[in-house]
């Protein structure tokens, strides 16, 4: 069968299985949006590409099958460069297709040409630039496996325009061929019994878990393991929901804002079991007063990962799952050791006491005073259902709504953790939404992050993907606001953006959303209420929240873990 | 009858002498033969904060795979971070770390040099004593050659810059593990990227 490039592309995506992409079209990917009109697959059409990616991502969180994005060549291209990026840090699948001119052409600064291969090159597993449409099933083929397989991440597939019009013989590969890749998901047996002799002497141990136990989709096989053991669990940003923060042994967050117990029982411990963590700086503060007494097993199917920044005493190369699995059936393999192990009662005892003595808190003044962040999260949670998913941006309310959230099922958390992307929020909610359409999907966002992606709303509501979004406008970049209280004196530089330009809720209605305004604690459980009953369109419910409001506790950056600040009273 | 330049001193064994650096490392990376490569390497390199002191790339026998010899100037342990994320990248095959002791290096050098009547048979000496070739031949300048070990190419280098270097230029050094009389002579490092 002869196909045209362009034809054979969208072909091997329908053989991947894609159900959906996001993306805009432009002169270089022309051809291949033509194919697109007679193929099953779904495209929605976005305002930006940088919401493309975003989506890509967010539907790869929240169904764990990778994310699609296409876009035309030069800036369509280096507009989702940000995406790649926020993929990368965080280790999400997704699939970018960029036009590009035609071969004759590159290199000669064409019109609307940009060396993407090279651009992304360090923010991609890995990218390839097609040269001869007999390729592309194998590209194709290659690109989804690179992307989905070992530490997931994103590829890009970079489609010159003679290529999509060229002809060629349609075939699908049986396997790709790539014989510098390799993934190994098996951890090596040796080392597995090293972590269990160690798990069984520790008597301060701790389940160090972030976002890879999520990509191995190993929660359930985490909470077998944790039963079996007794080992209190901290879950990392990344990771919140890999473990249900409602078990008596979930110590919740660690890092710069997590809580007290979370970060003083890694500071104490004896044994960091860490399973698909990375050290990332924003969990370690100061490295070298990270965890000082601890011996360190460290799970990660990223052998680079392994001593990149704390030496492990056991390293095991393997994908959590089936390590998480093998450990567990080491451990029922030793019943004597087993009844031997070390007792843990009274470590768990201590981190009982402190959860009791130094829980998070804020304080919600009166019903009619000014209305705290916190507050809003907590009643926004406690109105949704169990297995909604948060998506949040970045700053202070995606830390309050990681503290304040209880996350109870993996995949209900979508945030930008190794990167920050300002923005993430409105489009990660709408491709979460498009891979889970039967669930509740809210976005927490702060109002800068809001205008930084709100068009994507005109996406949603002409797409009708009904996502809800709860604006948290404290009329500041919050986040920089109080690192300059803090650390720069109160002088405030270029933080403050008006809590009333734009008017968000007009804004949202002329995008088609539904949209009210909040201005204190008594009205805050009847919107959500509302918000809650609009399933039809996109509802935006601004809060007007506290502009002084901190998020605490924190550890400044560069600090020890020891030296946490619990709250503005710390602030001597 | 030859009469060659060996290096002296045991300098041979101690290969920071000829780089006058504290540590280096040879790395033998076999790549996939693709476009782009080097450039995927080189990246990696500057993106993760190390230099290359060195590289020498070309095909080997199986023209779907090149060779690359890196020398990198670096502790033990940013080695191990550079070999691990070069495994990562999907184009590369295998990476194997040559201990200097315990492998064959050679690079070659090319070099124009102030050669008038009255310097000419000295350098000619130099050069034959070098097992060296001169490949040009100017009014009073000649272009001579010199393959071999680094320290030899080193010392060679040095004792030509009397006469006054115009032009040089060496193809940093390619290597290979010496061959069975000694065990534990290559370092494989087999760690699979995920
Ligand atoms: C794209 C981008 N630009 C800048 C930053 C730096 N930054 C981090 S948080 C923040 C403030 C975010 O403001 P807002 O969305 O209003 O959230 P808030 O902190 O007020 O809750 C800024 C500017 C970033 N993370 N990302
Ligand atoms: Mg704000």
């Amino acid at each position: 069968m002869k196909l045209t490039g362009a034809q054979a592309l969208i072909k091997s995506l329908e053989m991947q299985g894609v159900d959906v992409m996001f993306g805009l079209p432009g002169g270089a990917i022309l051809p291949v949006y033509d194919p697109i009109i007679d193929s099953p697959i779904r495209h929605v059409l976005v305002r930006h590409e940088q919401g493309a990616g975003h989506m890509a991502e967010g539907y790869a969180h929240a169904t764990g099958r990778p994310g699609v994005a296409m876009v035309t060549s030069g800036p369509a291209a280096t507009n989702i460069v940000t995406p790649l990026a926020d993929a990368y840090m965080d280790s999400v699948p997704i699939v970018v297709i960029t036009g590009q001119v035609a071969t004759g052409s590159i290199g000669t600064d064409a019109f609307q040409e940009a060396d993407i291969t090279g651009i992304t090159m360090s923010v991609t597993k890995h990218n390839w630039l097609i040269t001869d449409a007999n390729d592309i099933p194998d590209v194709v083929a290659e690109a989804f496996y690179v992307a989905t397989t070992g530490r997931p991440g994103p590829v890009l597939i970079d489609f010159p325009k003679d290529v999509a019009n060229a002809q060629m013989d349609w075939y699908w590969p049986s396997s790709v061929d790539l014989p510098g890749y390799k993934p190994n998901p098996r951890g090596h047996s040796k080392m597995i019994a090293a972590a269990v002799k160690m798990i069984f002497e520790a008597s301060r141990p701790v389940f160090y878990v972030g976002g890879g136990v999520l990509n191995a989709r190993a929660s359930d096989v985490l909470a077998e393991l944790v039963e079996l053991t007794g080992i209190p669990v901290v879950t990392t940003l990344m990771a919140r929901g890999a473990f249900p923060d409602d078990h008596p042994l979930c110590l919740g967050m660690p890092g710069m804002h997590g809580n007290y117990t979370a970060v003083t029982a890694l500071q104490q411990s004896d044994l960091l079991i860490a399973l698909g963590s990375r050290f990332d700086d924003r969990v370690t503060g100061k490295l070298d007063g990270f965890a000082p007494h601890a011996k360190v097993v460290h799970v990660d199917i990223d052998p680079a990962e392994l001593g990149k920044l704390r030496r492990p005493d056991v390293p095991i190369v393997g994908d959590c799952r089936s390590v998480i699995e093998d450990i567990v059936r080491a451990i029922k393999a030793d019943p004597d050791a087993y009844q031997h192990r070390a007792d843990i009662t009274d470590w768990v005892a201590t981190l009982k006491s402190w959860q009791e003595k130094y829980p998070l808190k804020y304080e919600q003044p009166s019903l009619s005073g000014v209305l705290k962040p916190q507050y809003v999260i907590e009643k926004l949670r406690d109105a949704a259902p169990s297995d909604t998913i948060v998506v949040s941006g970045v700053g202070q309310h995606q830390m309050w709504a990681s503290q304040y959230w209880k996350f109870n099922y993996p995949y209900t958390w979508i945030n930008s953790g190794g990167l920050g992307t300002m923005g993430f929020a409105i489009p990660a909610a709408i491709g979460a939404k498009v891979g889970k359409p039967d669930r509740t999907v809210w976005a927490i966002d702060g109002d800068g992050c809001f205008q930084m992606t709100a068009q994507e709303l005109v996406t949603a509501s002409i797409e009708q993907i009904p996502i809800k979004v709860a604006l948290l406008n404290n009329s500041y970049l919050g986040m920089v606001r109080q690192w300059q209280e803090m650390f720069y004196g109160e002088r405030y530089s270029e933080v403050y953006l008006s809590p009333d330009l734009p008017d968000y809720v007009k804004w949202s209605e002329a995008m088609g959303c539904a949209s009210f305004r909040v201005e204190n604690a008594e009205e805050v459980g009847p919107a959500i209420e509302k918000a809650n009953e609009i399933n039809d369109r996109p509802v935006v419910i601004e809060f007007r929240t506290d502009s002084s409001e901190k998020v605490f506790p924190m550890v400044p950056a560069g600090v020890s873990n020891d030296n946490i600040i619990l709250g503005p009273e710390g602030l001597m | 009858m030859s009469i060659s330049y060996i290096p002296g001193n045991g300098s041979s064994s101690d290969p920071s002498a000829s780089l006058g650096v504290m540590h280096h490392h040879v790395l033998s990376v076999l790549v996939e033969n693709r476009a782009g490569v080097l450039a995927r390497i080189a990246q990696l390199f500057s993106r993760r904060g190390y230099n290359i002191f060195s590289l020498a790339v070309a095909p080997t026998d199986d023209s779907r795979f090149s060779r690359i010899t890196i020398v990198v100037d670096v502790d033990s342990a940013p080695l191990e971070q550079i070999t691990k994320q070069l495994h990562k990248l999907i184009n590369v095959i295998k990476i194997s770390e040559l201990d200097p002791a315990e492998s064959v290096e050679c690079e070659l050098l090319v070099a124009t040099v102030n050669a008038d009547i009255s310097a000419r048979g000295h350098v000619m000496e130099l050069v034959a004593l070098f097992d060296g070739k001169i490949i040009d031949v100017g009014i009073d300048k000649l272009t001579v050659l010199a393959t071999g070990e680094p320290n030899k190419i080193d010392d060679f280098s040095e004792l030509l810059s009397s006469f006054g270097i115009v032009e040089l230029q060496r193809t940093g050094r390619v290597a290979l593990a010496k061959l069975e009389r000694q065990s534990n002579k290559l370092k494989n490092t087999t760690g699979r990227a995920g």
